[in-house]
């Protein structure tokens, strides 16, 4: 036997294992596990502010740490940073490139980050001496475009990009730290745990992958989606990732278990989900959907308890300040728009 | 033409395919009847601060605007 045909077995009999070790612990399922639970009554929350000011469609949005800023980003080539109680712009940041994709705020507040097609990351300092913002650093290695960006404190940021790669970057010195490969199709979304120990990433191979950021290594890997996962986060305790899809489910993975719970569906949404956030005590879960719509599910029943209707085109991005006290929509009509 | 030997390249990635599955396959794994009641109880314990799941009353809500009173 060829070296090539012993390592296919291998690899399919380790697969096989995952499987078994899987099926070995599955002594219930979480729809059992909650079936005495009462479901969530009807969730409404209604438009507290709409945030007018971009002149193109919105495809990403962060809150700040400090609950009431947040930053957009929109391919009128504008990142955007607004005080949510007053509607008012704090910071128009013009960028090099309309083609943005993602945008964050860093934990402490001084600095954002945002990228796109022009496959770079790009720091921006909100503190800097004079009040003017001015890009701090543009960083550059990935060979597809940027995804997703998420600070792990002012010195270091992670990366998602087409090229099917992260990446932690110094940002002192602009340079790649650690390259996390492994996934076999566009990585379109990160999310980093609460104790910054962990990150989580989404694919276009379908899949989820838990990575070490220290130890760089890949821990464990989630399948069952039937298409592109646009969408990732954690359940706020960091023992559970859920994820949402171009196959117009979320599923909840539990970490320790090392397999998904459940999957959040409805015969009646046959369109793609966008983006995802949880409520701060993790027992709902918002989703934005291609079909302008955010469906916010009881995330133990797995069952719709709301609906946010109030956009005129896409949902693209959507977020939970950390108080939990209001939920920011963005859409590619321009718009975003806080809901309690 | 095409080559029945694998390149040098594709073993590479088949051996650390390989060993990618090996430290996934060697993970320790809980029961789902933990994992689904530690979640249950995440929930229950912290429901009360959640105000996006209790609703916030209009006079603690920093987004809601004030009405102004007309005395009439």
């Amino acid at each position: 036997m060829g070296e090539m045909e012993e390592l296919r077995k291998e690899a399919d009999n380790l697969k096989d294992q995952i499987t078994e070790a899987r099926k070995v612990v599955q002594d219930t399922t979480l729809q059992e596990a909650v079936a005495g639970t009462t479901l969530v009554g009807r969730v409404q929350l209604k438009t507290r502010k709409t945030l007018r000011g971009h002149l193109a469609k919105i495809y990403a949005m962060h809150w700040g740490t400090d609950t009431k800023l947040c930053v957009s980003a929109s391919q009128d080539g504008k990142l955007i940073v607004w005080d949510t109680l007053t509607t008012n712009k704090v910071n128009a940041i013009p960028l090099k490139s309309s083609w943005v994709m993602t945008c964050a705020y860093a934990p402490s507040g001084n600095m954002v980050a945002c990228g796109g097609l022009d496959n770079m990351c790009s720091i921006y300092n909100l503190k800097g001496k004079d009040g003017n913002v001015k890009v701090m650093r543009e960083l550059a290695a990935h060979t597809g475009y940027l995804s997703c960006c998420r600070f792990l404190s002012d010195s270091e940021i992670i990366t998602s990009s087409g090229d099917c790669t992260c990446i932690l970057w110094d940002i002192e010195t602009g340079t790649e730290k650690t390259i996390f490969a492994g996934h076999l199709g566009d990585c379109m979304s990160l999310a980093v745990s609460p104790d910054f120990k962990m990150f989580i990433s989404g694919a276009c191979d379908f899949t989820a992958k838990l990575w070490d950021i220290r130890e760089a290594t890949c821990r464990q890997t989630f399948s069952g989606h039937e298409s592109d996962i646009n969408a990732i986060g954690f359940f706020p305790n960091g023992n559970a990732v859920i994820t949402g899809s171009d196959d117009a489910t979320c599923k909840l993975y539990d970490l320790r278990a090392d397999q998904e719970l459940i999957t959040y569906q409805d015969s009646g949404i046959m369109c793609g989900v966008t983006s995802l956030a949880p409520s701060l005590s993790g027992r709902l879960l918002l989703a934005g959907y291609d079909d302008f719509n955010v469906n916010i599910w009881d995330m133990l029943k797995a069952e719709r308890v709301g609906v946010l209707a109030g956009h005129d085109n896409r949902v693209s991005c959507i977020g939970v300040s950390s108080d939990g006290m209001a939920c920011c929509t963005g859409s590619w009509d321009s718009f975003l728009k806080i809901w309690n | 033409m095409s080559s029945t030997m694998p390149s040098s390249n594709n073993i590479a990635q088949a051996r650390r395919t390989v060993q990618q599955l090996m430290i996934e396959a060697s993970i320790e794994r809980i029961k789902v009847s933990k994992a689904s009641a530690d979640l249950m109880h995440y929930c229950g314990e912290h429901a009360k601060y959640d105000p996006l799941l209790m609703g916030i009353p209009a006079s603690e809500n920093p987004f809601k605007d004030k009405k102004p009173c007309a005395i009439l």
